[in-house]
């Protein structure tokens, strides 16, 4: 309002602006259905009336007597005598004749078709696709290769002396299956049409099948050896481990990570993963480790198993290594293990941290620092920031942030005592 | 350098001769074996792993003035031994698979050095199968390498001075060697075997059929030896080693630190008055 007197605006136009925009709504809402109904089919009117709001209203002819009856009806298009009830809409006292009016869809074949169908199977020399194309009614290739076959093989088996004269005949030996015929060509047309993405995918689920049947094979054979290895768990380890040598290929394809497994003890895995390898005659160091590898991570998640070769990336070590000796991939190993286990004390970590928090905040107010825990967020992902000695540094910053259980029995310290936040002129 | 190089069908691995090597019971270590070297075929040595290390990779020289729109590069491929001895005592032959495009794309080395030469001017991946001697087994390993023929740093014209050289370092085990193959390699410089255990007795060494007519198949003097690449364990082990150390010591502060959380309230020294009655 001022405003508008500082602009020099007249101030009418507010007031009718408010009287205006009322009429236009009551305007745009629809008769006979809800304003947010009406917005969803777009919220405007349509260009041309579907169906007129009017007709919705007043349909029954007022010189008509409409009952309905509970009647029987039977249905032509059915073999068995089966009598059925149904609810008939019975116009002054007459009600409706006629067949069941869903019988038409049962696609029937009439003397005067059938004969149209011979005709011109014999002008076209039994090429059926012609022949649907010349049919008057529309029929598919394949109705019509059903019913011509049907009906030479009814006549076969009529003309024929006896029914073992005939067993032979092809028409007889393999009569021509429409649902199988339909499914077929359905598949065939659904592969011609595959993108190569799709083909490529297709390869790879086999291939991994292949891979899985040939693991198990060689898993009932570790099975049949003499290692003592725990039942439930050892064929399964070993399944997802062995792959015979012949497949192998280090560094290049992508490992294909299999399902989950039953959870069982990381050494228990390792332990069949060794035999698994000891049942090849050959293989590839690299391949040896990427299973002990995918061993030791199979009951952490992805996420985890990404922080991991961060982490690895973050300590200056090839995700990799570059000259896997039997030395170098079991020093590998040992210390993508050791990062689980910090991972998971870390996460141990954060738990009891929040936990802790928020009990305290909860009975005892002010508390310095502890929240800013929580945040830490990118923080606390970067466990190792290169060329930082993290052992002085962030270590310390935590110790000085929390406080000790022992002080929830206490008031909080005044701030001169409280520990002091790290300051860059510490360093 | 000798090339052979042939256009065999790949597939005619069978052993040549009829002896498979069936599933063999392991035998014990002490027992000496003075049987024919047959029976040193099927027996198998428990815990024994050896070891060959090698490397497989690509070198590709720009032909410069050469050059030609469809062969702007020479490349070799190959499989050595890492420290460049003799790998025809492990290995029968390679075969390795080209680019459809080129003619004869299944290339056959039955010889040491294993190695292919080809011009070019595409970048693909190259199958690399390793076939070992019959007494040894008769699964092939396969390797896969992808030849480049561009450096890096794309600054400047290409030279025909340095070679694009990629090279791969890997090692073959053998987890359980038949008795021959380990006779006949135990003191062999390509081939790493653990110390036997004292009182282990082999057959008397069997050389293969092809041994000793061969040339000398190690690539000490190999003209390209000036590109091949060092591979020491040592750096990673040390790298390794360090990057243990940091995380056990971070675990180590981190179990600490749970401890400290979990465990009973710390011991103050402060007096509380109540413990004196």
């Amino acid at each position: 309002m001022d405003a508008k007197d500082i602009l020099g605006l007249p101030k009418n136009s507010i007031t009718q602006e408010k009287k205006s925009r009322p009429q236009k709504d009551s305007q745009r809402k629809p008769d006979g259905i809800s304003r947010e109904v009406y917005a969803l089919t777009g919220g405007f009117p349509p260009l041309i009336p579907a169906i007129e709001a009017s007709q919705l209203k007043k349909r029954p002819p007022s010189d008509e007597k409409i009952t309905w009856q509970w009647l029987p009806f039977t249905n032509s298009a059915r073999k068995d005598n089966l009598h059925l009830y149904h609810w008939v809409r019975i116009v002054n006292g007459v009600p409706p004749t006629g067949d069941y009016s869903f019988a038409k869809y049962n696609k029937m074949w009439t003397k005067e078709e059938t004969d149209q169908l011979f005709e011109l199977c014999q002008s076209f020399d039994l090429r059926f696709i012609v022949i649907a194309d010349r049919f008057p009614s529309s029929r598919t290739v394949e109705e019509l290769k059903d019913r011509y076959y049907s009906v030479a093989r009814a006549m076969l088996a009529a003309r024929a002396p006896s029914p073992g004269d005939i067993s032979g005949h092809p028409l007889v030996k393999e009569p021509y299956n429409v649902s199988q015929e339909t499914e077929r060509k359905r598949a065939l047309s659904m592969v011609l049409s595959q993108t190569k993405q799709q083909e490529r995918k297709d390869a790879e689920v086999l291939a991994e099948a292949k891979r899985i049947t040939e693991s198990r094979m060689v898993a009932r054979g570790a099975e049949e050896s003499e290692l003592p290895v725990p039942s439930n768990a050892g064929p399964e380890s070993a399944e997802r481990a062995a792959i015979p040598s012949d497949t192998v290929s280090p560094s290049a394809n992508v490992q294909h990570p299999s399902a989950a497994v039953a959870p069982s003890t990381i050494t228990v895995d390792n332990a069949s993963i060794l035999a698994s390898l000891r049942m090849l005659r050959v293989y590839l160091r690299t391949y040896a480790l990427d299973q002990m590898v995918q061993a030791a991570s199979s009951s952490a998640g992805l996420r985890t198993i990404k922080r991991v070769e961060q982490t690895l990336q973050e300590l200056g070590v090839n995700l990799k290594p570059r000259v896997p000796t039997k030395a170098v991939c079991a020093e590998h190993l040992e210390l993508r293990r050791e990062i689980l286990t910090l991972l998971n004390l870390q996460k141990q970590l954060q738990y009891k941290e929040a936990e802790g928090s928020s009990y305290r905040d909860g009975s005892y107010g002010d508390t310095p620092g502890t929240p800013k825990h929580l945040s830490h967020g990118g923080d606390q992902d970067r466990i190792f920031v290169p060329d930082m000695n993290f052992a002085g540094e962030r270590i310390g910053k935590r110790d000085q942030k929390r406080k000790a259980p022992g002080r929830l029995s206490e008031a909080p310290l005044p701030a001169h005592k409280r520990p002091r936040k790290l300051k860059a002129a510490d360093l | 350098m000798s090339l052979t190089t042939s256009s065999r069908k790949q597939g005619e691995n069978q052993p040549d001769d009829g002896a498979s090597a069936a599933k063999p019971p392991r035998i014990k270590i002490g027992k000496s074996s003075e049987e024919s070297d047959k029976k040193g075929a099927h027996r198998r040595v428990k815990d024994v792993e050896i070891c060959v290390p090698i490397v497989y990779g690509t070198i590709a020289f720009y032909l410069g003035r050469k050059a030609s729109e469809s062969q702007s590069h020479k490349w070799t491929v190959y499989v050595r031994g890492a420290t460049n001895e003799d790998l025809g005592v492990v290995i029968k032959r390679v075969v390795f698979q080209l680019h459809p495009s080129f003619n004869n794309p299944t290339r056959v080395v039955e010889s040491p050095p294993f190695e292919l030469s080809e011009c070019g001017w595409g970048e693909f991946e190259i199958g690399i199968s390793l076939f070992f001697h019959n007494d040894i087994c008769d699964k092939q390993l396969d390797l896969f390498h992808h030849l480049k023929l561009y450096p890096e740093d794309e600054s400047g014209p290409q030279t025909t001075k340095k070679p694009v050289v990629v090279e791969s370092y890997n090692e073959i085990v053998y987890p359980d060697p038949s008795e021959n193959f380990l006779a006949r390699v135990q003191n062999h410089p390509a081939v790493i075997v653990p110390r036997m255990p004292a009182g282990f007795n082999l057959p008397y060494p069997v050389s293969i059929e092809s041994v000793n007519e061969r040339e000398k198949g190690d690539t000490k003097d190999h003209p390209l030896s000036q590109w091949f690449m060092n591979f020491s364990e040592a750096d990673e082990l040390l790298k390794l080693a360090a990057a243990r150390q940091q995380v056990q010591a971070h675990i180590v502060k981190l179990r600490r630190q749970l401890s400290v959380m979990d465990g009973p309230p710390p011991l103050l020294k402060q007096p509380t008055g109540y413990d004196y009655t």
